[in-house]
């Protein structure tokens, strides 16, 4: 593709890299699925920016994220809970997340902080970029997917098609969902005592400092083995909570290694890993036991959640009045939510 | 054989608790026999299944189907999968050298088990191993079984930085490094051959059920295998020896 339009990468922030859905059918040769780790913030961004809903998406964790459009407009949209910022010829303004916005060459946008969470997807109109064994997922360890295989660093730019279409909204982002996070017990649920389970499940944890794609170490009660704190290495999923030796459980996300020997007391149900991914270091947090069918009924719940977030997503109206949408509404029967963000002037939206 | 839960979206179906090549044949024959269902659309919202040593794991779509379809749709293969998948019957002879910065673990796993330097090097290439499996990192191979002689438990401290290639030991199983890693086992040797490309149609030069043997080559050799590989005057394969005719199905 011969693009006159990019996006420049100015800072990573604390760690930025390409993903999408991620890579599939590999873990027999031990190559994780990498991906996002928030699906529905790649999805919502996606959509955001017109873009197919597992195109890859800049992730990035915290704050700190600067990009730069070179060559021709370019639309970008933020989803997560992001406190952003735009910067035009010189002027900067603030700019809420959920919608997607057209930055003119040189324009810079900022993910100044996150408001709760710390990961967010910035989707990118027509970002392109060739897939490695059917993904662009960055998986750096093995140099695959991504930009030449690593994660986003300063002075890097991906391609992007020039801005089309209308700018678009998502008018009521997600909700903060604080509930503990659910988990179906085993695979070496027999490696475990019942007391074991019931510290597990009564006791907060802490987020340590080492908690990044590759998984999240948590601090709390220690956990004990009924007996050997060593198994014949066999599969990890992503959300599998290994615990070592030392009783410190260790929950595995996207880039984690595809079999280990440590025993596993639970798995993280696939609707609360972006939860527990999103955590900060110093963050508490409690789990829940389900069964292996209710995650299942949670899994097809997140999912109707998602279709209907996506399904929300209108055109955005910046200014005057949007004729078309004015004659095709019901003036009669409709009632407009004053409050909605897209009725808010777009200076009010720094908090 | 138990199946064991691993979360909404997998489980895992365990033969057994031991490092067995019979517990792998059974692992190998209900992945097969998973694969052919798949092939015929028989098991739609399988995404993939990871065999290990002693155990498959089902990996699916929640929104497509579930736990209790699946076991049910499998059900006829657990009752097969006490026969052998057959032997995969694929020979590696692969090059290592066993001296110097290679070797840095050699004379003080030699010391640990009371035999000379010499003695590892002709014990740890002198037999065939069976790939078990392949993870921890993309194209890891767990192999075994080592000698009685060369049985060692793990280093007490993980190094942080294994050089890619190293060949190494620990438990009763050897390895070679695809990648830069931190590593726990005793680095005997290096290997210059290439484990993992992304490049190749199959990715990974060993697949679960291959044989491997290590031929000892000289520091001089390692480094003109090294060019050729790089050159492309040699590939990969020219290190196979044997090939299987059910090759294409288990490593797929």
């Amino acid at each position: 593709m011969n693009s006159p339009a990019s996006l420049e990468i100015v800072s990573p922030g604390a760690y930025a890299s390409v993903q999408d859905i991620g890579r599939r059918g590999f873990r027999r040769i031990g190559v994780p699925w990498a991906g996002v780790l928030d699906p529905r913030l790649m999805r919502i961004a996606n959509a955001l920016v017109g873009n197919p809903g597992t195109a890859p998406v800049i992730e990035c964790f915290d704050g700190g994220l600067q990009v730069l459009a070179r060559g021709a407009a370019v639309r970008v949209a933020v989803a997560g809970d992001a406190v952003l910022e735009i910067e035009h010829d010189g002027e900067r303004k603030p700019l809420p997340a959920w919608r997607s916005v057209t930055l003119a060459d040189g324009d810079i946008l900022r993910i100044r902080r996150m408001g709760s969470g710390r990961i967010a997807a910035l989707a990118l109109e027509g970002l392109a970029l060739p897939q490695v064994l059917g993904s662009a997922s960055t998986y750096a360890r093995a140099a695959l997917g991504g930009v030449d295989g690593r994660a986003l660093a300063a002075g890097v730019c991906v391609p992007a098609q020039p801005a089309s279409g209308a700018e678009r909204i998502l008018p009521e982002p997600p909700e903060v969902d604080e509930r503990p996070i659910r988990v179906v017990f085993g695979p070496q649920a027999d490696h475990f005592s019942a007391e074991t389970f019931d510290t597990f499940l009564g006791s907060d944890y802490r987020v340590t400092a080492e908690a990044d794609r590759m998984g999240v170490r948590l601090e709390g009660p220690v956990l004990g083995h009924l007996g050997p704190a060593e198994i014949i290495s066999d599969a990890t999923v992503p959300g599998s909570i290994q615990v070592p030796g030392k009783g410190q459980p260790i929950v595995l996300l996207a880039d984690a290694q595809t079999a280990g020997g440590y025993p596993k007391i639970a798995t993280v149900i696939g609707s609360d890993i972006p939860r527990l991914a999103a955590c900060r270091p110093g963050q508490t947090l409690r789990f829940a036991a389900v069964s292996a069918a209710e995650g299942e009924r949670i899994a097809r719940e997140t999912e109707a959640e998602t279709l209907a977030l996506l399904a929300a997503i209108r055109p955005f109206v910046a200014e005057g009045v949007d004729l078309t949408a004015l004659y095709s509404a019901n003036l009669v029967g409709g009632v407009v939510n004053a409050r909605s963000p897209e009725y808010r002037p777009l200076t009010a939206g720094d908090d | 054989m138990c199946v064991l839960d691993a979360g909404d979206a997998a489980f895992t179906v365990e033969f057994g608790d031991a490092i067995d090549p019979d517990l792998l044949a059974a692992v190998n024959a209900l992945d097969v026999g998973i694969a052919r269902l798949q092939a015929e659309g028989g098991l739609p919202g399988v995404i993939e299944t990871m065999p290990t040593f002693r155990s498959l794991t089902v990996f699916f779509d929640p929104l497509q189907t579930g736990r209790e379809i699946l076991l049910e749709a499998l059900r006829p293969l657990f009752a097969a999968s006490g026969h052998s998948g057959g032997d995969n019957g694929r020979l590696w002879q692969l090059p290592v050298c066993y001296e110097g910065i290679f070797a840095p673990d050699l004379a003080e796993t030699a010391r640990s088990l009371g035999v000379s330097e010499d003695e590892v090097v002709a014990l740890h290439s002198g037999s065939e191993y069976l790939v078990y499996m392949l993870g921890f990192l993309p194209g890891f191979p767990f192999m075994g079984d080592l000698p009685k002689a060369l049985r060692l438990p793990r280093r007490p401290e993980p190094r942080l930085r294994v050089p890619p290639g190293s060949v190494a030991i620990a438990t009763g199983l050897t390895a070679i490094y695809p990648w830069k890693s931190p590593g726990g086992w005793h680095l005997l040797g290096r290997c210059p051959v290439t484990l993992f490309d992304a490049g190749r149609e199959s990715p990974s030069l060993l697949a679960a059920g291959d044989h491997v043997r290590f031929v000892p080559v000289s520091m001089a050799e390692y480094e003109r295998i090294e060019r050729s590989l790089k050159s492309g005057d040699i590939e990969p394969q020219h290190w196979l020896t044997r090939r299987g005719a059910e090759q294409a199905e288990v490593s797929r």
